[in-house]
């Protein structure tokens, strides 16, 4: 029997086999994709230093380093049910059923889709579809497009359309709508922006967002915001225009678009359609938690954490007996956390199957995974801290 | 214009690999090795994966990571399969879904249930 099998080869499921082989485990991992990397596959943005972050060259590098440990990877195996039995979690797949004394739970997150009509025209796709045939399968997703949706996720992708040479048209809010929310308040979403205007290339968008700190000013820029917005890598950034629609008979033909007041209304008379091949829809990420909701494990709802969250403490263990989570399944944040989260849950496992002689190699682990996070060029969301402290107070309150 | 990135400024060149044939709807693409079926017909212009299996509207990929199944194909007899998960194998037959009868609904909204 194994002693734990991985769900996810993701940055922080890759790093758990890692830590947890090298301890003496007999580790598995197992992964629905072809290939083992999880989001770190497509991902390529250049650090505030000018150095690139490829994620496919550290799946490589991660995937290295299981397998020389001793773990085994098996890739496009589909997991459906996992149930405790006695002292065991059986898991069934795809490939049969599978049997481990310690279960991880690193699945990441999936993107909300925000419904526009017309979403449903091949041609249509999320902001992750195109980063993935992009970077991985390195076809082009058409010749010229917009991305409905201006997020964190959704500007890196746009650059990294650009590096490929994707046209990109401009990127634009979604309509408001129930689903949409703040997505579609212009306001808002130049809030979360400025969370990451440090990163832009333009010195006068980094001296703009050091104006912009208080809200008033917030929404004195939104007011005066050109409606052809500011550019980034000389993609147009238009807070002030919503996609109404996307338009086509067999495929995407077009985007039916308006301007809008600063609280996200359409203005009447301004709606036009521009033309396009290919539409992104970029909407928020959430912990991709079915599996820990099957194994019955206990929920709490963290908004700055991304949605429902398994319930765990700082060593990465749910109040389910041999059941562990690791990486944006416990809240979204960079695939640097969800590394160093997957290297403590590794840890966190040798520890309880006793195989870790020096315990200050988890206490270490986990305090690295604070280093990391502080040392992060962005933040997913300024809440997370807090977040974090609730669902580490109610995993204590259940004495874990 | 070429759909492949064979030539990328970070990611550096694509291997192409060998070229394995394949048929869609019957017929004949080419696949580098390491696409999967929904990227090696996108490279080749196809966007139209299936139509709706009801209504007969087109579908093609959405999410490319497994979660939607909005590009679910036929492949070699096999239905329900994943264009986006599904690397191409030399002579795959890939096959779209089409429209399904639907013969109870007619009964269900004109039927004698419905006065």
């Amino acid at each position: 029997m194994l002693d734990s099998l991985i769900i996810g080869a993701g940055p922080a499921g890759l790093a758990a086999a890692v830590a947890s082989a090298r301890q003496g485990l007999r580790v598995r991992v197992v992964d629905e994709f072809y290939q083992p990397g999880g989001r770190l596959l497509g991902q390529l943005h250049q650090e505030p230093d000018g150095t690139w972050w490829n994620g496919l060259a550290e799946a490589a590098r991660l995937q290295q380093e299981a397998v020389e440990a001793g773990a085994e990877i098996r890739c496009g195996v589909s997991v459906f049910h996992v149930t405790r039995q006695d002292t065991s979690w059986i898991v069934s797949t795809s490939e049969g059923v599978m049997e481990a004394s310690m279960l991880l739970i690193a699945t990441g997150a999936s993107e909300t889709p925000v419904p526009i009509p017309g979403w449903t025209l091949p041609g249509v796709m999320s902001i992750g579809a195109a980063q993935v045939m992009t970077n991985v399968q390195r076809v082009r997703v058409g010749t010229r497009g917009v991305i409905i949706g201006i997020n964190i996720l959704s500007v890196a992708i746009a650059r990294e359309l650009l590096l490929a040479e994707v046209k990109v048209d401009r990127m634009i809010l979604p309509a408001h709508s129930v689903i949409s929310g703040d997505a579609s308040h212009p306001v808002a979403v130049m809030q979360s922006m400025l969370r990451i205007a440090h990163l832009a290339p333009s010195p006068l968008i980094r001296m703009g967002s050091k104006w912009m700190k208080s809200t008033w000013m917030q929404r004195l820029g939104t007011a005066l915001y050109p409606s052809r917005g500011f550019s980034m890598w000389g993609i147009p950034i238009q807070l002030r225009t919503a996609a109404l629609a996307i338009i086509g008979v067999n495929q995407v033909e077009g985007v039916r678009i308006a301007h809008i007041t600063p609280d996200g209304q359409p203005v009447s008379g301004t709606e036009q359609i521009i033309p396009a091949d290919f539409v992104c829809i970029a909407g928020e990420l959430s912990p991709l938690a079915e599996l820990a909701a099957v194994a019955g494990c206990p929920f709490a709802y963290v908004p700055s954490l991304g949605g429902h969250i398994p319930i765990h403490n700082e060593r990465m263990q749910t109040p389910l007996d041999g059941l562990y989570v690791a990486g944006n399944i416990t809240g979204i944040e960079s695939a640097k956390v969800a590394l160093a989260q997957g290297t403590a849950a590794g840890m966190s496992m040798a520890f309880s199957h006793g195989s870790l002689r020096d315990p200050h190699v988890l206490s270490d682990s986990i305090k690295q995974i604070e280093i990391v996070r502080n040392n992060a060029t962005l933040q997913f969301h300024p809440g997370i801290r807090a977040g974090r402290m609730q669902v580490g107070l109610m995993a204590a309150e259940r004495s874990l | 214009m070429n759909a492949r990135i064979m030539k990328h400024p970070i990611l550096g060149e694509r291997d192409p690999g060998k070229t394995m044939q394949f048929t869609f709807n019957g017929c004949a693409y080419s696949a580098l090795e390491g696409e999967t079926v929904a990227a090696a017909l996108l490279a080749s212009g196809i966007r139209t994966l299936r139509v709706h299996e009801e209504k007969g509207t087109p579908r093609g990929m959405y999410c490319n990571i497994g979660h939607c199944y909005e590009c679910r194909v036929t492949i070699n007899g096999i239905p329900t399969v994943r264009a986006c998960m599904t690397l191409v194998e030399e002579s795959m037959i890939v096959e779209a879904g089409t429209v399904l009868p639907t013969p109870l609904q007619k009964g269900g909204h004109h039927g004698c249930l419905i006065p």
